[in-house]
């Protein structure tokens, strides 16, 4: 099973605040995800390669134009705090 | 008239004809939406008064001379993680409860150029992650033809509500199964496309080199038809492939004779429903009567579809997840002290269970020392399915298995295990993984799980990309020759 400081690690880089119930159940499903997953290392995969693109397509490329996008207001509507037409977040330093 | 018996090109001839109008139709489906939706819980969102100004546009098109559109006027509904401009979008998280997208979906967009009506949003498990309707935050949908059990999902909403006809169709999406698998358990058609045949802008991400957004609906030539509205190629989704789009729906044909059908053994798992296995038997034998060729092949990495799956989805969810941070849109806290705070509360109120589940897998597998041992190992293992599948179909022109192990399970099942999607779904993820065409249609009926209750049983055909026709040929083929696909639940 993993531990309660493995779990609330991973919870902090994926920016989670959990309860500590949260902590305990997540220590037990995620062991259980990752039995459900091991026998993967039983599997020879020597030589292959990873897949990155199923349909083969490389590089897709278009030209870097800028375009006016009209809907400014629709975009901002959606914020929970705006000022002067900016988003609002909290003091970072 | 009853207009849900109708098929969509019966539906395009009456509304040519002017046998019926669209604000009719419109009307008459918010109806059945209305009578039915407080018992199935298959919209999340009914958008009566937008539906009823697109059907007028559409009357007001088709009364000014010239062809119609395909789809002109014909009402629809979409699961609720296409994004509809004006229109709430929420993927039936809280997260996004408030959220009322700036721009429509590339889909959504195609189908408004048709002069479409759109009645609603529907349910689903929420960002799609599930199989079974249950990990919604807007409550679990019903199967139609049982309302104790689940429809499946993670279209939950696009498959009951099909079902149902409280639509003649939807729109649903799959990433590894959430198409087939609720079709196949409400006795629907579903239609799973090529990656990247159909585009996933303004799609809600959920796992970007699977996603792929397609259609619910009464009947394979139906899907054909929607098929050649909604595929192409599309600029805002640099993974769509450059393929024309052929004329599915008139190029359709029933002729399968010497069609090469392969069978393939690890479809047919241990444990599996009996009727199920019975109906898909005979679905295989019928499709032999009309002159195609079985052929028996095995594809035995199968058995590590869903363990490759269960690491590259979360992985790719960490990923896509990461955007919902209470500052641009979207649920925020009202208790954080600071910037990192206003993150990690939101989030944790906003995300439902399963969701966190799969972050915090995903960030896991992706963390420093794992990447190598889980997110590696598991993208070449997914090498070997892909190669496996390339060389069956030198064999064989299409494959033919069941859609789901099993017919519909009782409600509640799904929400304690963490891995009932894994394995719900262990049918439909191998062939997600290598971004291949099917389509799930109904087969017969199994009794085996419920008193006496008939529930739906779904055959699926899997094609290599890109061969849509092929697949809907089969399905069409098969539709020809038996009428599963026009049993109704009674409601």
């Amino acid at each position: 099973m993993l531990t309660a400081e493995e779990v609330l690690k991973i919870a902090g880089l994926a920016r989670l605040e959990l309860r500590p119930d949260e902590v305990k159940k997540f220590q037990k499903e995620l062991s259980t995800v990752l039995d459900y997953v091991a026998d993967l290392q039983k599997v020879d995969t020597e030589g292959l390669e990873i897949v990155s693109s199923v349909t083969g397509l490389e590089n897709v490329q278009r030209l870097d134009v800028p375009v006016v996008a009209e809907n400014r207001d629709q975009i901002m509507e959606n914020a929970p705090e705006i000022k002067d037409g900016f988003y609002k977040v909290k003091a970072i330093l | 008239m009853n207009w849900e018996t109708l098929g969509l090109s019966e539906l395009r001839q009456s509304l040519d004809d002017k046998k019926v109008s669209s604000t009719e139709l419109t009307n008459y489906f918010l109806g059945r939406i209305k009578k039915q939706n407080p018992e199935l819980n298959a919209f999340i969102t009914i958008t009566e008064e937008e539906a009823l100004a697109q059907a007028k546009a559409a009357d007001d098109f088709i009364n000014t001379p010239g062809e119609n559109p395909t789809l002109c006027g014909i009402p629809y509904a979409a699961k609720d993680l296409f994004c509809t401009a004006g229109i709430r979008s929420t993927a039936a998280s809280k997260i996004l409860d408030n959220y009322i997208p700036p721009y429509d979906s590339t889909v959504i967009a195609k189908l408004k150029e048709q002069k479409t009506v759109l009645l609603g949003k529907t349910n689903m498990d929420e960002f799609a992650h599930g199989s079974s309707g249950e990990t919604s935050s807007y409550g679990a949908t019903k199967n139609p033809w049982d309302t104790s059990r689940m429809p499946g999902g993670s279209s939950s909403g696009s498959a009951s509500s099909v079902a149902a006809r409280l639509n003649p169709w939807a729109l649903g999406s799959e990433t590894g199964g959430s198409i087939r698998q609720p079709a196949s358990l409400t006795g629907v058609s579903g239609w799973k496309p090529t990656y990247g045949r159909v585009s996933r802008y303004g799609v809600i991400a959920m796992c970007s080199s699977t996603d792929s957004p397609g259609a619910l609906a009464g009947s394979v030539q139906d899907l054909a038809m929607i098929a050649e509205v909604i595929s192409g190629q599309d600029p805002k989704d640099s993974t769509t492939g450059a393929m024309e789009v052929p004329a599915y729906f008139s190029q359709l044909t029933a002729d399968i004779k010497g069609l090469k059908i392969g069978i393939p053994d690890e479809y047919f798992i241990d444990g599996m429903e009996d009727g199920v296995k019975q109906s898909v038997y005979e679905g295989i034998k019928e499709l032999e009567k009309l002159g195609a060729k079985l052929v028996r092949v095995s594809l035995p990495n199968t058995k590590y579809g869903s363990l490759v799956y269960a690491i590259v989805a979360p992985s790719e969810i960490s990923s896509n997840l990461a955007r919902y941070d209470g500052i641009r849109y979207g649920h925020v806290t009202g208790e954080a002290k600071d910037l990192l705070e206003v993150y990690s509360k939101s989030r944790d109120e906003g995300f439902g269970d399963e969701a966190k589940r799969r972050i915090l897998t995903g960030t896991y597998v992706l963390s420093a020392g794992y990447y190598d041992a889980y997110y590696k190992k598991a993208q070449k293992v997914r090498r070997l399915i892909l190669n496996e599948f390339e060389d069956v179909f030198k064999k064989v022109d299409v494959l033919a298995a069941p859609s789901s192990p099993n017919t519909a399970l009782s409600l509640g099942g799904a929400s304690k295990d963490p891995l009932f999607g894994y394995i719900a779904d262990q049918l439909n993820i191998p062939s997600s993984l290598a971004g291949l065409p099917a389509v799930s249609i109904p087969c017969g009926f199994s009794t085996s799980l419920s008193q006496g209750i008939p529930l739906p049983v779904g055959l699926q055909i899997m094609g290599p990309q890109w061969s849509e026709q092929k697949v809907f040929n089969v399905g069409y083929a098969f539709q020809q020759a038996t009428d599963w696909h026009k049993k109704r639940p009674l409601l």
